[in-house]
């Protein structure tokens, strides 16, 4: 089994490490770096929980390897607010209509929505968001609230 | 970590690849997006000895016009493939189809090669191929060869690469510009694999039907291609088309299965069912189901 000397940069901090081939870029960036803000669910591309921000694009953190993230920019949770503190659109729309209960996938969430919202031109902003959607699964069926959020992020824009 | 160890190599040419799968000796398995295969490796269903990461080889990336059709390298990501001019403006049945695939968070990673080597049997990429009439460029140390689509498949996730073939390109003949699009697909939720689906391309020219291409996935253990329909549509005049005797004819090809999310009889029912709909639909006939 190969070991590998990967360089990558999580929220506008660099990072070097050296990672075991099976590692996935999810626990890494948990049990390595402590970005524990990405949090790991099912483990198997299924439920969302673990998304985050390669290069700027959302993706499954759990469905790559550490050593595949060599040299990318990655955006975690943690990365969302401003330095200040103050909260990305994302986060303050969930927060202001309850758009979570346990808050376990909401990192997850969190990152497709911003990714979305960013990349989204025109209109047809709720419909995009409330597709991308469909790859996040809640446990406490929040969903109604997350929705909220989306209308309020879709007003926002339009 | 869950998946069992295994070597991991980032190859940077088709040649480096080949050479490794070939040193391997079966014991390697190719990653692209790997929005499958990460699920196989982390429940231990598969365990390779080397992974071999094609993701650094600029040439197994980009959607190319090549004489009589167009080139979409393996590697390409499906989001890629989504906005990609050519395709939208020359294929738009592909497109319709491979918005279907995953999700949004999927689609950023998996690409259109890996769901076409992958072989899952409910997977729209396969079926699209063998619809549209695609032809799959394989390499090995050995040499290159192209099959066509409909030959690439031998049953669920078995296709017929040998262990040490890449596959290097998918391209698909040129359907005339303004084909008219065929797609439906039943599935529990948006995302998940179909539990029938069908996809294809029809050409009319005044007023009778010229070309057709149509498959089906979910509905067997393999993409298959609807011939008998296609023969049936080729060369009739659209006031002769009844889109109960075609659905009929379009399910006669295929081979459903009892699952524990659908009989077989279930898929049938419902294929020839959303068949006559979508037939009926894109050609615009009266006599809807």
């Amino acid at each position: 089994m190969s070991e590998h000397c990967i360089d990558l940069t999580v929220n506008g901090h660099r990072h070097s490490a050296r990672v075991e081939a099976r590692t996935g870029l999810g626990e890494f960036l948990r049990d390595t770096l402590g970005y524990t803000g990405t949090h790991l669910a099912c483990e198997h591309g299924v439920c969302g929980a673990c998304t985050v921000l390669v290069d700027g694009v959302a993706m499954r953190s759990c469905l790559m390897l550490a050593v595949q993230a060599d040299g990318a920019e990655l955006t975690t949770v943690e990365g969302l607010a401003a330095p200040d503190g103050t909260l990305h659109p994302v986060q303050q729309a969930l927060k202001d209509n309850f758009g979570l209960q346990c808050g376990f996938c909401t990192p997850g969430v969190a990152m497709t929505l911003a990714a979305v919202t960013r990349d989204h031109e025109g209109p047809g902003l709720e419909e995009a968001l409330t597709k991308a959607m469909s790859g996040h699964l809640c446990r406490c069926t929040g969903y109604q609230g997350i929705r909220r959020a989306i209308r309020q992020l879709a007003g926002a824009s339009a | 970590m869950k998946p069992a160890p295994f070597d991991y190599v980032r190859p940077s040419s088709v040649e480096e690849a080949c050479r490794v799968l070939a040193e391997a000796g079966g014991g390697a398995t190719v990653i692209a997006g790997g929005q499958t295969l990460m699920p196989l490796l982390a429940l231990r269903m598969s365990q390779p000895f080397v992974l071999v990461d094609i993701n650094g080889i600029a040439a197994l990336k980009g959607v190319t016009r090549v004489e009589g059709g167009i080139r979409v390298a393996p590697a390409t990501r499906q989001a890629d493939a989504l906005r990609d001019a050519t395709l939208a403006r020359h294929l738009p049945v592909f497109v319709t189809a491979l918005g279907h695939v995953g999700h949004y968070q999927t689609r950023n990673r998996g690409t259109v090669g890996g769901s076409i080597a992958l072989g899952e049997p409910a997977a729209e990429m396969p079926a699209t191929a063998v619809a549209l009439g695609a032809r799959v460029e394989i390499a090995s140390v050995r040499g290159t060869r192209t099959v066509p689509a409909d030959e690439f498949y031998l049953g669920p996730y078995m296709t017929v690469l040998e262990p040490d073939e890449l596959v290097t390109g998918v391209v698909y003949p040129d359907w005339p510009d303004g084909h008219l699009v065929l797609f439906r697909e039943v599935a529990q939720r948006p995302g998940d694999f179909a539990l029938v689906g069908l996809v294809g391309a029809l050409v009319l020219e005044g007023g009778t039907v010229s070309r057709a291409g149509i498959g089906w996935f979910g509905m067997g253990p393999t993409p298959i291609r609807a011939r008998q329909v296609e023969a049936a549509l080729v060369g009739t005049a659209l006031d002769r088309i009844d889109p109960q005797t075609m659905a009929r004819l379009a399910i006669a090809d295929t081979a459903p299965f009892d699952d524990h999310h659908a009989s077989a009889e279930y898929r049938r029912t419902v294929g020839a069912r959303i068949f006559a709909r979508a037939l009926a639909e894109t050609l615009d006939l009266r006599s809807a189901a």
